[in-house]
């Protein structure tokens, strides 16, 4: 069942006290091809669950780094149905590590919120983040996604109010996904004290598993937001890190592993 | 779907709670931006109704924008065309030449109402940008102006109009380098420093309750020529024309008179170099539904939902997405949405520049375009009213070098 993938997963770590990591990066960056290798390449560094990014040509939640990927992964060819199948792909090898997609609507408005979740379905998908998709704007995707057992990942906000955080506390299934900061992706302010008060406070409206985006860039980063939160998310170095790669895409997978490497270390040795 | 004239005639038009226009609007946003815009709500939803907020509103608009604009009868080109009697509103004789001094005066009020010392803004062809860095320079805000990389180049007296009013231009390489990339990099400024910004968008597009908004400051334009058609021909117009880029001007003029179903609706899209290629900028003439810069509405993209590139001749229409209200008044059957040309709208350009004596804005050229067609149709004992949004002085450059000619 795809649904239980999030949860096994979190249930199991939780049961020998580690956190969660949780890279992203963006399908098809530079080009198709990579994507495979470089979710594979994750796992073995350690990585817990995948978010992959399903590029979209107007992200405004989304840094410049984030976007130049998505620029890059749609210039290269890229398409909803080339994200879909680089998940079945991967699935041919691994069907322990949990995928959720990260992105926005439009693209799936384009492809049919129904068809796009059968998609989800058939190729492994354990769970969705519409960035622009707030529970607010509930439609045919989170009826559609619930009746396939896709898990319907929510982002809370450092500006989001108690009685919102309730109404999303309660959408939310698999996860939730705390920004850490006000502002895009790849912001640069990370204050890992404000950060676990936040947490704290949210669990009381919260029961899944928090994890925490947005600005973590070192392994030390990652240890001491997961020494309060369930997990970490890195996303925006790991982007810069294919950036810096794209006239040599072939080594990407191995640079992702020694960024998320110590990470992972710095995890485990805290806990 | 197409509504009877009965029920158009008592709806309200209002947006619902959560900001919806039947199927369109909302709020598609991330959750950073969720508290900020319910906050404007709020905030709106109390100042509208605030009798100090809008009578400094009317007094700005009075004094310092030149209202009421006049209703001015096109006699010449009318008798021209040699059908229905036509009038321009004169939106282009507001202080800084367009009428998006109407909501950026507006919100710039309500910035100030709500203690917010810095304003930002996207613009394609630089009139919000400068109809913002206008209001800011007379109430002191800190003013940052977004702008597509191309556009920067396309209009540099704008730009330096811009900096002459001490506003910051930031060019945005992203994307497309054009309104769109502007837009987007507006949104991420305001998530980032939300506590001390506001957001003055351009035009009734984004998330609720932008569209609501703007539209309502807008709304003066309509509110005019009914008390001014009343006085100078006894009656409501038959016909209203305006042009659509989002749709600011165009919602202005139309809203007061929806429940008024006797008065024809006609939005002008720009057809670029036709509807049937793929370079123009008209999502209700021939785009779909979609989601797009945090509303639900009619945009242009390609079979993946990857946003398309549009083209116009005039850079204040060259975007892939509209308001959702119009979005909303298409498919209930209130307004009917068109297309003019490039070519269709320099030809009006010329024409009203010579026959009437106003240099049109190349947006407005489109709505004046579809005006002479439509009134074509028409006896002369009927009216049609064109909203003139802007003049053309900021286009001079960009027509002349179509031309062929050198001004520099
Ligand atoms: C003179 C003029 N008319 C129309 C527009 C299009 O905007 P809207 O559709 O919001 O009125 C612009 C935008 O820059 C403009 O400058």
């Amino acid at each position: 069942m795809s649904s239980n993938r999030i949860q096994q997963r979190m249930d199991a770590l939780k049961a020998s006290n580690r956190k969660a990591l949780i890279p992203y990066i963006v399908a098809g960056d530079p080009t198709p091809d990579v994507t495979v290798p470089a979710m594979h390449a994750m796992v073995t560094a350690g990585a817990d669950i995948i978010e992959l990014g399903m590029p979209f040509s107007d992200p405004f939640a989304d840094g410049p780094v984030n976007q130049r990927g998505a620029e890059r992964a749609i210039a290269g060819g890229m398409t909803l149905r080339g994200v879909l199948d680089a998940v079945s792909e991967f699935r041919q090898t691994d069907q322990e590590t949990p995928i959720v997609l990260m992105g926005y609507l439009n693209p799936l408005i384009a492809m049919g919120e129904v068809a796009f979740c059968d998609a989800c379905q058939d190729s492994g998908v354990d769970g969705l983040l519409i960035v622009d998709m707030p529970p607010e704007e509930e439609g045919s995707l989170v009826e559609a996604a619930k009746k396939r057992g896709l898990d319907l990942i929510y982002l809370a906000a450092p500006t989001t109010t108690d009685e919102r955080l309730k109404t999303i506390g309660q959408a939310t299934s698999g996860y939730l996904y705390y920004v850490s900061l006000k502002g895009i992706t790849g912001s640069s302010k990370l204050d890992t004290t404000e950060v676990a008060s936040r947490i704290e406070h949210m669990r009381q409206h919260v029961s899944v598993p928090i994890c925490v985006g947005f600005g973590i860039r070192t392994a030390e980063d990652a240890a001491a937001i997961s020494s309060t939160a369930d997990g970490s998310i890195v996303g925006t170095v790991l982007v810069s890190q294919v950036e810096a790669l794209i006239n040599d895409p072939a080594k990407i997978p191995d640079a992702l592993q020694s960024i998320l490497k110590p990470m992972r270390e710095a995890m485990d040795a805290k806990a | 779907m197409a509504l009877t004239e009965q029920e158009l005639r008592t709806l309200d038009y209002e947006p619902d709670a959560g900001g919806h226009f039947g199927d369109y609007g909302g709020r598609y946003v991330s959750e950073t931006l969720m508290a900020a815009l319910s906050e404007l709500d709020q905030n709106y939803q109390k100042l509208k109704n605030d009798p100090d907020f809008q009578r400094e509103f009317d007094a700005d608009l009075a004094s310092f924008v030149g209202r009421p604009s006049p209703l001015y009868h096109a006699e010449r080109w009318s008798k021209a065309i040699g059908g229905a009697q036509i009038y321009f509103k004169r939106e282009d004789l507001n202080h800084t030449g367009a009428h998006k001094v109407n909501n950026t005066i507006g919100q710039a009020l309500l910035a100030k109402y709500s203690g917010k010392p810095r304003v930002i803004a996207e613009t394609g062809a630089g009139q919000h940008g400068v109809a913002s860095a206008t209001v800011a320079a007379r109430l002191g805000l800190e003013c940052v102006v977004y702008m597509g990389a191309d556009d920067v180049e396309r209009q540099s007296p704008n730009v330096y109009r811009m900096k002459l009013l001490g506003a910051k231009v930031v060019p945005v390489e992203s994307g497309s380098r054009t309104l769109k990339d502007a837009l987007n990099e507006a949104m991420r400024d305001w998530v980032t420093n939300v506590d001390d910004t506001f957001y003055i968008i351009g035009t009734v597009a984004g998330p609720a309750p932008y569209p609501q908004l703007v539209r309502d400051f807008n709304a003066v334009v309509g509110r005019e020529v009914k008390w001014q058609s009343k006085e100078l021909f006894g009656q409501y117009p038959d016909a209203l024309v305006a042009c659509v880029g989002g749709g600011s001007n165009a919602i202005g003029l139309f809203y007061p008179f929806l429940k008024d179903t006797e008065v024809a609706i006609y939005g002008v899209e720009a057809a670029g170099r036709g509807l049937s290629t793929n370079e123009h900028a008209a999502p209700l003439c021939s785009g779909r539904p979609g989601v797009l810069h945090g509303a639900k509405t009619y945009l242009m993209d390609n079979s993946d939902g990857q946003i398309a590139h549009t083209h116009s001749v005039s850079a204040g229409l060259d975007y892939p997405g509209v308001g959702p209200e119009h979005a909303y008044l298409k498919d209930i059957g209130r307004a009917n949405y068109v297309g003019a040309t490039d070519d269709e709208a320099l030809a009006a350009f010329h024409e009203v520049s010579q026959v009437e004596g106003i240099i049109p804005a190349l947006e407005t050229s489109h709505a004046l375009a579809y005006t002479k067609k439509l009134a074509a149709t028409m006896r002369p004992d009927q009216t049609v009213v064109c909203n003139m949004s802007g003049r053309g002085d900021k286009d001079i450059f960009t027509v002349a070098k179509m031309e062929g000619i050198s001004l520099t």
